[in-house]
């Protein structure tokens, strides 16, 4: 019925409401509230000062490029089709970074990106349950 | 002095490189009965088992073996140097006696690959978006190192690397690739995940190591001259790529001033650096973390072939995890080379008399670091 070939991820107790929100095309992330302090991934208990006072917090979809790299070659077959594709580390505008793709850049080249560029999320539907989130160069 | 620890036996699995049919539980066997037999120790006087990749119980049974002290840990491929601090822990604290520590992945012909846990955070967060190995994750830690500190002397920088390691490796007789190769031969190898061509990558081989490391008490008796550490340190920050605090700052900066305070010794006391070299930038980013340069200053440091044979900073004199072999958790071998120019076993490319090194893993994605000071 599917035939999406790529990794597709399995959502645990903690982070079904990330990816429940992700198909309605929204990314919340987790919150410290000692901290005041969003933080990624999902987690109960927080990161930053291992506290239980925590709670969900919607993301603007906003930040910047932190890191990329362009794909040409990958061991799973799905993705080569795909290659070369661009993975990214994005620093959210609340703070935490997260790994995605940076899509609709079309033959990506280096010279095409720069560290720092503005970016915005979308949303892919890769199954009728869960949707990944992605990011697009933001116009600026 | 009675509380030193001393390795006093190394040794590969029987063959290296490209090894079909060969499991890796094998590897783990060749090489414990090569590092065995290179000690004189017997395999009855073997107490403590240290592994990483199987559990101790798959291995021991596997040798035959009941140990008394056993440490699975696996943090990637610096575990073996990590397992360094470990066994001189447990040897101290009157644990053990000797320990083995065993390392075998047929990286190349392994008949099944691992899966990975679905509810690791990297399964749900890193993988759907194609982070499934270890390229995609360096190769953006060096575009941030890139912007920061410019992309044609990063670039400049690795070309260095790939090329001074090729250049050990062509001395070393059990290196997989042994070729010459120039920086325009780097420069044309393909893209594998940009910035990184297929040059600044390790390669994948099958690979046993091992490794007998004991007390100054076991070792005075020995055949072979016992190699002491002096210092020993081990961490990790993170285990996924975005949640590396840093990605130009890996965590060795904390392992190597601990193990040069152990030790009591400073840079310019080293006489050979073994650098885990999964990418040319690991290498890079890991000499400015351990101090032997300032952030950013790596591309100086390595420049006009610094560190090929006949350079003044001896590193990597194997021929490196580019270059002679790269099992999947290449950090054993950091520690064989190591102990063998010590002991002035390396023939064509032994360096003259040296009496001290350092031994630096890097797991994961730039995770988790072991370093290790070790001399005559
Ligand atoms: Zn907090």
């Amino acid at each position: 019925m599917n035939n999406y070939k790529k990794i597709i991820p399995i959502p645990q107790g903690e982070s079904e409401f990330y990816w429940n929100k992700t198909s309605q095309e929204q990314l919340w992330l987790r919150k410290c509230n000692r901290c005041s302090e969003a933080y990624f991934y999902p987690r109960d208990i927080s990161p930053c000062c291992f506290s239980r006072d925590t709670e969900w917090t919607q993301s603007s979809g906003r930040g910047r490029l932190y890191a990329f790299s362009i794909i040409y070659r990958s061991p799973n077959q799905g993705f080569q089709e795909e290659a070369p594709f661009i993975v990214a580390i994005i620093e959210l505008e609340e703070g935490p970074r997260m790994t995605s793709n940076i899509v609709g850049v079309d033959t990506p080249s280096p010279d095409k990106l720069r560290i720092g560029m503005p970016v915005t999320v979308v949303f892919d539907k890769i199954t009728d349950e869960l949707s990944l989130p992605k990011f697009i160069l933001a116009k600026s | 002095m009675s509380n030193k620890i001393a390795i006093v036996g190394v040794g590969e699995s029987d063959e290296i490189g490209k090894v079909p049919g060969k499991s890796s539980l094998q590897h783990h066997a060749e090489a414990a009965y090569n590092a065995l037999e290179d000690s004189g120790i017997s395999i009855d006087q073997v107490d403590g088992l240290l592994t990483a990749g199987y559990s101790s119980m798959v291995v021991a049974e596997y040798l035959g073996i009941t140990p008394t002290y056993t440490d699975s840990t696996n943090v990637g491929g610096s575990s073996f140097i990590i397992h360094i601090a470990h066994a001189m822990a447990a040897i101290r604290a009157g644990y053990c006696k000797v320990v083995l520590v065993t390392h075998g992945q047929a990286g190349r012909s392994a008949r099944t690959k691992a899966v990975a846990d679905p509810a690791e955070p990297g399964a749900q967060f890193e993988a759907p978006y194609g982070i499934i190995n270890a390229p995609a994750a360096y190769s953006m830690a060096a575009s941030r190192y890139m912007h920061i500190y410019g992309e044609d002397r990063t670039r400049d920088a690795m070309a260095e690397i790939a090329v001074a390691t090729r250049k050990w490796a062509q001395l070393n007789p059990k290196a997989y690739l042994r070729d010459p190769m120039t920086k325009d031969d780097y420069h044309n190898s393909r893209w594998v995940a940009w910035p990184f061509h297929l040059l600044d990558c390790c390669i994948v081989t099958d690979a046993g190591g091992a490794y007998v490391i004991t007390s100054a008490e076991v070792a005075k008796d020995l055949k072979k001259q016992p190699i002491w550490v002096l210092g020993a340190a081990e961490s990790h920050d993170h285990a996924i790529i975005s949640q590396m605090p840093d990605l130009t700052s890996p965590i060795s900066k904390n392992t190597g001033a601990r193990a040069f305070d152990m030790a009591g010794m400073g840079h310019s006391d080293i006489d050979l650096a073994m650098i885990y070299d999964s990418f040319t930038y690991t290498v890079l980013v890991t000499l400015e973390a351990l101090g032997f340069c300032k952030p950013g200053e790596g591309p100086e440091f390595v420049a006009n072939q610094r560190t090929a044979p006949g350079g003044d900073f001896a590193m990597n004199t194997s021929g490196g995890g580019l270059s002679y072999t790269h099992s999947g958790m290449y950090g054993m071998f950091l520690v064989l080379e190591a102990v063998r120019q010590l002991r002035g076993e390396t023939g064509a490319r032994q360096l003259t008399s040296p009496k001290t090194a350092l031994i630096n893993g890097t797991g994961g994605y730039l995770s988790s670091a072991g370093t290790a000071i070790l001399s005559v």
